[in-house]
């Protein structure tokens, strides 16, 4: 990793699992905005521009997390996106960003399955950061 | 006003405008229709042009003449039944075949009209026909609604057990690799919300458990006086551990109707659910009222407190199943956010209603009520 400092910002509505990742993420040296709610998310993307973003897709709607993604990118279309959720897993329903159609409405750069291992989000990460 | 389509196939131009000039202003009401229904007549001269108007216009109805020039009408029939077309098909025959209606009835038509036949007769038919075809769409939607519910309550359901338990395996792997290094006090608050997680899961669970015993019909057998004070006071019981470690008062208002007739197992989750919200959500030191009331036609029991309070988006969501208010106050309360939603349930099986005011870091009133007549007309069925 370069000597530039990343910053991550980090939206989960599950306290624990926003406390895992951020540790893990700042343990692998990034700075790390971690925020509870769609709401606390759309107030750090006014005050500031994260080199990356990772949001939960259901906060305090069932779809928070697109509505953060759309909003990042209008304000910072540079600026990557993953979505991560445990929805696909456990209603059986499928989406993802593998055709045109729904990159067009999920705003999204990458859609992960929530329970991604620290190593493969730390690693997602890099890609998406091209670093 | 609703309307179907009746489709008339038949090769006498007399028949179909017969058809046509009496269903033209016929309509059929029916007490547990949501309105009328009224017909619009489409004609076919033959089988084949029968088939051409059934695939463009999906029409409700199909009366269906068997001798036809070209196909004959159970031929059309049998097309209908294999395209699995949501039509009522009746016969309308000049004389009786027995092969014919046998065939016919097989592959699915509900009647059979004789030719010639009265106006009378034809509109006693096609009553009986939109009775049948309302009654099979509703059930049919009813099914698939059901099944749409079910399958949401399910997944939200796994979701809901499967977060506590994704949370503790993560703490339980940074001990496990030692992320925090190897002082068992580093980990000291991954415990805490650990045993917290775990705590918020058997609730859950309990609630779950309330959730099948409320059955959604009334069991008469069960229905007994039930004494409303008493309720209260176990209830009350049941919180205490819990309310003394808060600090929490309780101030308990019998002012009349001491009991009501039910199952006692319905107005304990009311109260339980109620009284252990008050207690939970409330401030250390905050007072929990409980109040029973009645007036000439309903019974009227409240409960409030001295709490954190919500505001009124919040409390949009309240008795929906799984919501859970979240913010930094709640954060550290566990809930299953099934409890308001299992009250609201039981409290609709007695065709009353609850209600909730609440100002932030106030408190909230949530009050329960249900009308006499409804309970006097359970008792009157016994």
């Amino acid at each position: 990793m370069s000597s530039r400092i990343y910053t991550v910002l980090l939206a989960d509505d599950d306290p624990d699992y926003l406390f895992q990742v951020a540790f893990y993420l700042r343990k692998a040296g990034y700075e790390v905005v971690a925020v509870e709610s769609q709401a606390e998310a759309e107030q750090v993307i006014s005050k500031m521009k994260p080199d990356i973003a990772v949001f939960d897709l259901m906060m305090e709607s069932d779809d928070s997390g697109f509505i953060l993604c759309y909003k990042l990118k209008r304000k910072y279309p540079e600026v990557p996106v993953i979505l991560a959720t445990a929805v696909s897993r456990e209603t059986g329903l499928t989406f993802g960003l593998n055709s045109g159609q729904d990159r067009e409405w999920i705003r999204a750069d990458l859609y992960l399955e929530k329970g991604v291992r620290p190593e493969q989000l730390d690693l997602e990460i890099k890609k998406l950061l091209k670093i | 006003m609703a309307q179907l389509k009746i489709l008339v196939v038949d090769d006498e131009p007399g028949i179909r405008s017969g058809v046509a000039r009496i269903l033209g202003n016929f309509h059929v009401t029916y007490p547990f229709m949501d309105e009328d229904y009224t017909y619009n007549i489409l004609e076919a001269a033959t089988g084949e042009e029968g088939i051409e108007i059934i695939d463009r216009e999906m029409p409700d109805i199909l009366l269906l003449d068997n001798k036809l020039p070209g196909i004959q009408g159970v031929e059309v029939l049998e097309y209908v039944r294999k395209k699995n077309y949501d039509i009522v098909v009746a016969m309308i025959t000049s004389y009786a075949s027995i092969d014919v209606a046998v065939r016919a009835h097989n592959d699915g038509a509900i009647d059979f009209i004789p030719k010639p036949f009265t106006p009378q007769e034809l509109k006693a038919s096609i009553e009986q026909i939109t009775k049948q075809q309302y009654l099979r769409r509703i059930t049919h939607k009813l099914k698939v609604e059901g099944k749409k519910v079910r399958f949401q309550f399910l997944s939200v359901l796994s979701h809901e057990l499967k977060a506590p338990l994704n949370a503790i395996e993560g703490y339980l792997k940074m001990m496990h690799e030692r992320q925090m290094g190897d002082s068992l006090d580093e980990y000291a608050s991954a415990i805490e919300r650990s045993l917290q997680r775990i705590d918020s899961m058997r609730h859950l669970i309990m609630d779950l458990l309330d959730f099948t015993k409320v059955s959604f019909e009334r069991q008469l057998e069960k229905m007994q006086n039930v004494s409303l004070k008493e309720l209260v006071s176990m209830a009350v019981v049941t919180v205490s551990p819990y309310a003394i470690h808060k600090d929490i008062h309780f101030v308990t208002d019998i002012k009349g109707c001491e009991t009501i007739w039910a199952d006692p197992n319905d107005f304990e989750i009311i109260m339980n659910n109620l009284v252990s919200n008050a207690v939970k959500y409330n401030n250390t030191g905050g007072t929990v009222t409980i109040t029973v009331d009645c007036n000439d036609n309903e019974f009227l029991l409240s409960v409030s407190d001295t709490g954190i309070g919500m505001n009124a988006d919040e409390k949009t969501m309240l008795f929906e199943e799984f919501s859970r208010i979240k913010n930094d106050k709640t954060r550290n309360i566990s809930g299953s956010g099934l409890g308001l939603s299992i009250v609201r349930k039981v409290v609709e099986l007695y065709h009353g209603v609850i209600k909730v005011e609440s100002i932030p870091d106030k408190g909230s009133v949530f009050t329960v009520i249900i009308p006499k007549l409804q309970v006097t007309n359970i008792k009157a069925e016994l």
